[in-house]
């Protein structure tokens, strides 16, 4: 038996490829994400290792990771620092000066690093890593050791053009915002690569000036253990020490938050990947059931023969299934191979958005080729379990009969149960529309589409049925007769065709629904933008860090520019949750007329707004009294002046802008909110600030319609993004349909010659066959659209309060229909092109 | 060698000195080895021949579905041997008629679209006069509108015969035509095609090893080692039968000679 089935196997030669390529570009998509993933945290994992060293002593409720802009102005002194290196746990200790905000420009004036990996400044100490270890090591050149010296990790210095001697160009986040420094050397992490970021490494003095307004502090230490005191030990004992508002933790801890922080942003890459790649081998479990119920079929008759022979149903199901095994198994392995190269795709993309992951880091552990083996092959058992089963209920006797299409259950019982399944959706979707079940409402709706995808895959020979009819007309009437035999081909087995159809409309239904939300989305946006939008331009930057306020003191200069106002977001404890703080100066007021609830907008003194989520959240009324503690631990003694609705202008909580400096936060901007004097000329005046900020490539003014435009683009990109990754879906169904044509071609070979032989000429055979193939596109397209408009629209109802408006995306929608043609068409060139090869004497003749 | 042909018609199609090897050198069979045969105008001629005579390789030769390795083929008035593929199939839409030993109908089409097909493949308008004559002459009015799994199997042969007649082909070939039929069955596809010649003036050429199938025929050519050996005009069962048994003897004779 399994001579026979291996036999069964090898002859068929380019059934198994096509049928095996769908499991191949599923597993290769797996494996690439899992072997990509695995390189994105070891890449981290070992940047962070080489980069901390024994302990830390460090203001409290910091963690080295916590970016978001949130900075303090707590510093430690370096008679602190010389205390700390006195004590006999310590070996040394080093004062480190880092800053966030600032930027590189390339040598032309461009932003190198762009909106991807952060940008660390630094300045350069002696201190070993836990390790040991340097922590970082020079590549060419030699460290800084002036204020006006600097080094670049080598990607910065190659994209900014820079060569040593050179000046090299920077925006700093405080005070003038532009300057420069002599490039002195190149360097990299001990660790291998930088992961992207830019790295700029000053002199301690260097550090300070930028950071510290040249105060001679630190803003935490590193600390390295002498010989055998343990790193527990090491922060113990600097505990003592450390001066009031900081505390000494251990490295350990410090890589673990680190390790913490990243990889919460790590995991949504990885997640949002995965998730494609179970998309993806869902689409081509579907096309496996599909070959293998055609191929058991096809073979009926000789199954039937091993049957009268004497094989046991048993072993019938059982040839089936290993030969599912063996096929699987071949095309599991050469998709782990292609998923390793597939890794190197997906790490060049990421690259070219500024996550840098080296390529060693791209191995094929273990773990990442079980799972890859376990899901190609448990996928395609479980997908030819049914066929299977099926092969082994062919009678004997079918040996002997002429026809031998095996018998086909009716379709009514699918329908019901399938029916009663639609039912159990849109009970599930019932729920999250009236808000009544526990959990997000979208939640809900989540699990109707995805019990609605399914069950549709299931019906969709019934569901299908008026779309491959009104095909059958349309191409009647275009097409005359080879039209309609193209029609009545599709209609001839709904349960093949639909069953082919469904891995399209399971990627067109993914499609669709992204694409009304993202609508959806867009269309929300224009109209926050267009109400919340009041001031003439807008200032922020492009990732919306905070920059140095002398940007604003430009802006105001330009002549027609009437106000200028600032605002800073920042972050804050509020008992054990972080709220983001928006500061606004006085101006701000009078540009912004906030939707106001209770009390005023107007803020006195040590007054605060809040949302009225937030309200809700902490019990506040107007005159409740509000403690905001900052990062360097100092905290705001406020009282509630006011209630607003949310508004994507201000934080959940809002404060005058000059409490900062009492709340330790070091003042810059992160908005600019820009009113033109009365006749004044936006056109011009917009050009005159664009030339005002050239030099400060990180921030943009907007306007309204531009400010709109980039939110736009954001989202754009993402949904291409989106798009991108469904196409993998979407050419696994093409696989799909071109191998059900290809089989329903060998099938179907005596009625290819007969059609021949009656006059049927072979340009008129390839557009039949391209036309079924058509049929099956449209159909997935027609039904996954369908699927996923309304999935889309119920969820964003759910989400009705981020997304306020409703988009349909018709225009793209009309585009997938297209490319869904598209599609056929080109699914259908080999099969055709082999029918149309068919020797019409031989397929006559042809048993 | 010459055959004579009857005087009265002129050829519908005709072959000459056709040749059909498969295979080279000493392991060359030749299926034809130099046929030269004329198919009259609005008769009814029957080809026999023992299995591996080559008859139904002069059949598809003849009617455009395979092509002589030498040799000449002409239907009304066409030398096939200058003909590409599309012409060929241009040919074989509108020129000759085709009923098959078995699967003649597409599944998919009813019996009426079935009739139809090479008429809306080509592109041209029936003849609605002629078509209800044919319809009516298979007896099938009522059944048009049936797909092929819902008739008999007597019943999609004379849908086939109706399809091979509807273009008004200047001949049609039949191969076995009765070969899956019982004798009942067979019987009324035989008369219709016997009637398409008499009434209609068809050209029929029928390929079969069945004496009383040719017994409703013209002539009977036979064919033995890719040669036409013998012919009978008029023919009847029993001297049907008696060619037949000499050919059979013959053959059986040589590979035992041999």
């Amino acid at each position: 038996m399994l001579k026979l089935t291996l036999r069964n196997l090898f002859a068929r030669k380019v059934r198994l490829v096509m049928s095996g390529l769908a499991i191949v570009l599923g597993v290769a998509f797996l494996s690439g994400v899992l072997v990509f993933s695995n390189g994105l945290s070891s890449t981290f994992d070992s940047i962070i290792y080489s980069s901390t060293p024994d302990g830390i002593v460090r203001p409290e409720q910091t963690s080295s990771f916590d970016a978001g802009g949130a900075t303090t102005t707590q510093t430690i002194s370096p008679e602190a620092v010389d205390q700390l290196a006195a004590l006999p746990e310590v070996a040394r200790a080093d004062g480190d000066v880092n800053g966030i905000g600032m930027s590189l420009l390339a040598s032309d004036g461009t932003l190198v690093g762009g909106t991807g990996a952060p940008t660390l400044a630094f300045n350069h100490t002696d201190g070993p890593n836990m390790a040991g270890e340097p922590p970082m090591g020079l590549t060419s050149g030699r460290w800084p050791t002036s204020p006006d010296e600097v080094v670049l990790d080598d990607a910065a210095a190659d994209h900014g053009d820079y060569a040593l001697g050179d000046e090299v160009k920077l925006l700093a986040p405080f005070g003038e915002s532009q300057r420069t420094a002599t490039l002195v050397g190149t360097a990299e992490f001990n660790g291998g690569g930088t992961a992207g970021a830019t790295l700029l490494v000053f002199s301690t003095e260097g550090a300070q000036d930028l950071f510290l307004d040249g105060a001679n502090a630190f803003n935490q230490v590193s600390l390295t253990a002498a010989d055998g005191v343990s790193q527990k030990a090491l922060a113990a004992a600097a505990a003592k020490v450390a001066p009031a508002g900081f505390e000494a933790v251990t490295g350990d801890q410090v890589a673990e938050e680190s390790q913490d922080a990243v990889g919460q942003f790590l995991d949504v890459i990885s997640t949002f990947l995965l998730v494609f790649a179970i998309i993806a081998v869902i689409v081509g479990g579907f096309i496996i059931v599909n070959t293998f119920t055609i191929l058991v079929a096809q073979r009926s008759r000789e199954l039937a023969l091993l049957r009268a022979l004497g094989a046991s149903r048993r072993q019938v199901t059982q040839s089936v299934l290993l030969e599912a095994l063996v096929m699987s198994a071949l095309a599991a392995t050469i998709g782990i191979g292609i998923g390793w190269l597939l890794a190197r795709g997906l790490a060049a993309l990421f690259r070219a958005v500024g996550l840098d992951i080296s390529s060693d880091a791209l191995t094929l552990d273990a773990q990442a080729v079980v799972i890859s083996y376990a899901v190609g092959v448990g996928v395609t058992l479980v997908a030819a379990f049914l066929p299977a089963r099926r092969a082994g209920k062919v009678a004997p006797v079918a040996a002997m009969r002429a026809d031998a299409a095996p018998v086909r259950e009716s379709l009514r019982r699918r329908t019901i149960i399938g029916g009663v399944l639609m039912a159990v959706g849109v009970a599930f979707a019932v729920v999250g529309l009236v808000g009544a079940g526990p959990g997000p409402d979208a939640l809900w709706i989540g699990i109707a589409a995805a019990i609605w995808i399914l069950t549709a895959a299931g019906i969709s020979s019934v569901i299908g049925r008026p779309v491959l009819v009104v095909c059958r007309g349309l191409f009647g009437r275009l097409f005359g007769t080879t039209g309609r035999l193209a029609g009545e081909n599709a209609l001839r087995d709904p349960r093949r065709t639909g069953a082919t159809a469904s891995a399209l409309m399971i990627g067109l239904a993914l499609v669709s629904c992204i694409g009304v939300l993202a609508t959806s989305l867009n269309a929300s946006v224009d109209d926050v933008v267009d109400e919340e939008f009041t001031s003439d331009f807008l200032v922020q930057s492009t990732n919306f860090l905070p920059f140095s306020t002398s940007v604003g003191d430009s802006l105001a200069d330009v002549d027609g520019v009437a106000t200028v106002s600032r605002q800073q977001w920042t972050g804050a404890q509020v008992g054990d949750s972080t709220v983001l703080v928006t500061a606004n100066d006085a101006a701000f007021n009078d540009i912004y007329d906030l939707d106001v609830v209770a009390g005023h907008q107007d803020l006195q003194g040590d007054e605060a707004l809040v949302s009225k989520g937030f309200a809700e959240d902490h019990g506040l009324k107007v005159g409740s009294p509000l403690k905001l503690t900052f990062l360097a631990g100092k905290a705001l003694d406020l009282e509630v002046a006011g209630i607003i609705e949310g508004s994507e202008t201000t934080g959940d909580v809002s404060i005058p802008l000059d409490l900062l400096a009492e709340a330790g936060v070091p003042r810059q901007d992160t908005s600019l909110s820009i009113m033109l004097e009365p006749g004044a000329d936006p056109v011009a005046v917009g050009k005159a600030m664009d030339e005002a900020v050239a030099s400060t490539p990180i921030v943009a003014v907007y306007d309204k319609q531009e400010f709109a435009e980039s939110i736009r683009d954001q989202v754009n990109q993402l949904l291409y993004m989106i798009y991108g990754l469904l196409a993998l879906a979407i050419v696994i169904a093409v696989i799909g349909i071109v191998n059900t044509l290809g089989l329903s071609v060998i099938e179907r070979t005596r009625e290819i010659g007969l059609l021949r032989a009656i006059g049927m000429s072979r340009t008129r055979l390839r557009r039949m066959i391209t036309l079924e193939s058509v049929a099956i596109a449209v159909l997935g397209a027609v039904l996954g659209m369908a699927l996923g408009l309304v999935i889309g629209v119920l969820l964003r109802q759910a989400l009705k309060d981020d997304l306020t408006s409703l988009g349909l995306p018709l225009g793209q929608l009309l585009v997938f229909l297209v490319i869904a043609v598209v599609v056929g068409v080109l699914a259908a060139i080999l099969p055709a092109i082999r029918a149309s090869r068919l020797n019409v004497l031989e397929a006559i003749a042809t048993e | 060698m010459t055959i004579p042909s009857h005087p009265a018609a002129a050829p519908a199609a005709r072959a000459y000195d056709l040749r059909k090897t498969y295979g080279a050198g000493d392991s060359a069979v030749h299926a034809l080895a130099g046929v030269t045969l004329d198919l009259e105008a609005g008769r009814f001629t029957a080809i026999m021949g023992p299995s591996g005579s080559g008859k139904s390789t002069l059949m598809h030769c003849m009617a455009a579905l395979d092509t002589p390795s030498s040799g000449t083929v002409e239907v009304g008035g066409t030398d096939l041997g200058r003909l590409k593929d599309k012409d060929l199939t241009a040919l074989r839409r509108e020129q000759i008629g085709f009923v098959f030993q078995a699967f003649n109908l597409i599944p998919t089409l009813s019996a009426a679209e079935n009739i139809l097909l090479p008429l809306n493949l080509a592109g041209r308008k029936p003849d609605q006069q002629w078509l209800d004559t044919v319809i009516d002459a298979v007896g099938l009015r009522d059944r048009l509108g049936h797909r092929p799994t819902e008739l008999s199997g007597g019943q999609q042969q004379r849908v086939a015969c109706a399809r091979a007649l509807a273009s008004k082909p200047s001949i049609v070939f039949a191969d076995e035509p009765t070969g899956n039929l019982d004798s009942t069955s067979g019987a009324e596809v035989l008369s219709f095609l016997r009637r398409s010649v008499d009434d209609f003036g068809q050209t029929v050429v029928m390929v079969t090893h069945d004496a009383v199938a040719a017994s409703y025929c013209d002539r009977v050519v036979f064919l033995a080692d890719g040669l036409v050996v013998d012919e009978i005009h008029d023919p009847q069962r029993e001297q049907i039968l008696e060619h037949m048994t000499r050919l059979q003897d013959l053959a059986a004779a040589r590979s035992t000679g041999a």
